[in-house]
């Protein structure tokens, strides 16, 4: 066993935490889109050559040497991202933090591209190679299935042919879209999703044809669009909420990724406090925003994001259950954050179900 | 307990409703699907004047574009925060084991009962009080029916 850069020179993930580890959020790259092409359809192969030179671009979700996207310590000598290769995310985190099980989130832009039918192809191809090259080759990892994102139709169509593989534990559904996740035209991907069992994994990314990634206008860097992607989160969660997904599918759950979790409490009491009074409009809610949250949304803790320790622990003490948060490293991202200070503020119970129980409960592990 | 005629009951439509002050208390009296209900005119979440609110159906879905609508149950919706109280009840429709809208006992009763009672009103424990209704007006008349509030 091995060090890992998160630990902050400890000898071993021991030191801070002996029980059982399930990362909730690690990501796999792909490298270029030449890797997809044995487990694509040969149509679609020969349309990539003689077409679509490079694949969907996801630099400027992710530009490549923002420090940000990669932690300094785990930048590969040739440039590429350690995370397109399965021997760097298990040296890196699988070993070192003897994690039981890792969720794979492969984010590759599929929702830009406007081909309706090679979106699908895309889809069909990366989720081929994800089983693989990642799943079939370490039995540690579960993934998120990846989906055309902009064609319900197709969505459906790629969780019938391959939702029931066991690897598939979730959906990924990039943040930003077309029109927001509670509406109606949305709803069939959820009962698709809920036949699976799979968990709706909201999760950075994505694109829309006419909003930007900030609920109004269009921020200038890319640090605007970072840290204040979470307003976004916000629109998709309160969508999801009022549109009632929850009643409709009622053992549907969301795991939000990579977004932090303390703007939560504040932003729960904001919705049941105007529930109270406009719920004849959507009386589909009809349970407290924040108990809803608690049963049915989860959040990775990386990032945490949290000021001081005393500060943190009031916000735990917003939360009020000890369910709703699942440790993650978010590999192979930055995130400059302590786990051991989350532990420090978590009860016995708590720390346990935040660094396996809560994930195990959620994806059935 | 006393009594206070606070109106003809002719003179409140059906669907209608009238605020009295009853003892320095803001009442309001409601007639709906012909029966009569009296509500503390104050909300007990902030003290909204209840009784410039709306009086809305029964509402409730499990699923999103499904939903119970009955017209025959009404609730009082707050003009401030928009929190439901049932008519009947005074229940809140948020905190209904907490929360829930005063309510009095209300009656019509005819002018010759009335007349009846405030001649016997010295043997009675039942106190009948020329309320606010009465008190612009000269006489009970025998012809007419009466509202009638009771509060301690």
């Amino acid at each position: 066993m091995s060090t890992s850069a998160l630990l902050g020179g400890r000898e071993s993930r021991r030191e801070i935490w002996t029980g059982p580890v399930i990362d909730a959020d690690v990501h796999a790259v792909v490298p270029a889109l030449d890797v997809l092409f044995e487990y694509m359809e040969p149509q679609w192969v020969d349309f990539a050559r003689e077409r679509w030179l490079p694949g969907p671009d996801i630099n400027t979700v992710y530009p490549p040497n923002a420090p940000t996207t990669v932690r300094a310590e785990w930048r590969t000598e040739s440039g590429a991202n350690p995370a397109s290769e399965l021997a760097c995310l298990q040296q890196h985190i699988l070993d070192p933090w003897d994690v039981e099980h890792a969720i794979v989130n492969c984010y590759y832009g599929i929702e830009w591209v406007r081909h309706p039918d090679f979106a699908g192809a895309l889809a069909r191809a990366l989720n081929n190679w994800l089983i693989g090259e990642w799943l079939d080759k370490d039995p540690r990892l579960r993934a998120s299935l990846v989906l055309p994102a902009r064609n319900p139709a197709e969505m459906i169509k790629e969780i019938e042919r391959i939702g029931s593989h066991p690897g598939f534990v979730q959906v990924l559904m990039p943040v930003r879209s077309d029109s927001l996740y509670g509406q109606r035209l949305w709803h069939p991907v959820y009962e698709a999703m809920a036949r699976h069992e799979l968990v709706f994994g909201l999760h950075w990314g994505g694109v829309s044809e006419t909003a930007p990634p900030t609920p109004t206008g269009w921020p200038s860097w890319f640090v605007e669009e970072y840290a204040g992607e979470q307003q976004v989160f916000m629109a998709q969660l309160m969508s999801l909420v009022a549109e009632g997904v929850f009643s409709a599918y009622p053992t549907l759950k969301v795991a939000v990724g990579e977004i932090g979790f303390a703007w939560v409490p504040s932003f729960w009491w904001r919705m049941e406090t105007k529930r109270k009074g406009l719920r004849r409009d959507i009386p589909w809610v009809n349970q407290p925003v924040q108990e809803l949250f608690r049963e049915r949304i989860r959040f990775t803790v990386a990032p945490i994001d949290a000021g001081p320790p005393e500060e943190l622990a009031k916000i735990i003490e917003w939360i009020g259950s000890e369910d709703i948060l699942m440790f993650a490293t978010d590999y192979p991202h930055t995130h400059d954050d302590d786990l051991s200070v989350l532990l420090d503020v978590l009860g016995d119970s708590a720390q346990a179900k935040l660094m396996a129980g809560n994930a195990r409960a959620l994806y059935g592990l | 307990m006393a009594s206070y005629v606070v109106s003809k009951a002719q003179d409140i439509d059906e669907g209608g409703h009238l605020v009295v002050d009853i003892n320095g208390r803001s009442v309001g009296v409601f007639h709906v699907g012909g029966e009569w209900y009296a509500l503390l005119n104050r909300c007990p979440h902030r003290g909204g004047p209840m009784c410039e609110g709306l009086l809305v159906s029964y509402l409730e879905s499990d699923k999103p574009g499904e939903v119970r609508y009955d017209p025959s149950r009404k609730l009082l919706e707050c003009p401030w925060h928009g929190w439901e109280f049932d008519i009947k009840t005074g229940q809140s429709y948020f905190d209904p084991a907490r929360t829930r809208l005063r309510r009095y006992p209300v009656a019509v009763q005819s002018g010759e009962v009335i007349a009846d009672e405030l001649e016997d009103e010295q043997q009675s424990d039942t106190h009948l009080v020329k309320g606010p209704y009465m008190a612009e007006t000269y006489e009970v008349s025998i012809e007419d029916d009466y509202v009638v509030v009771s509060m301690r």
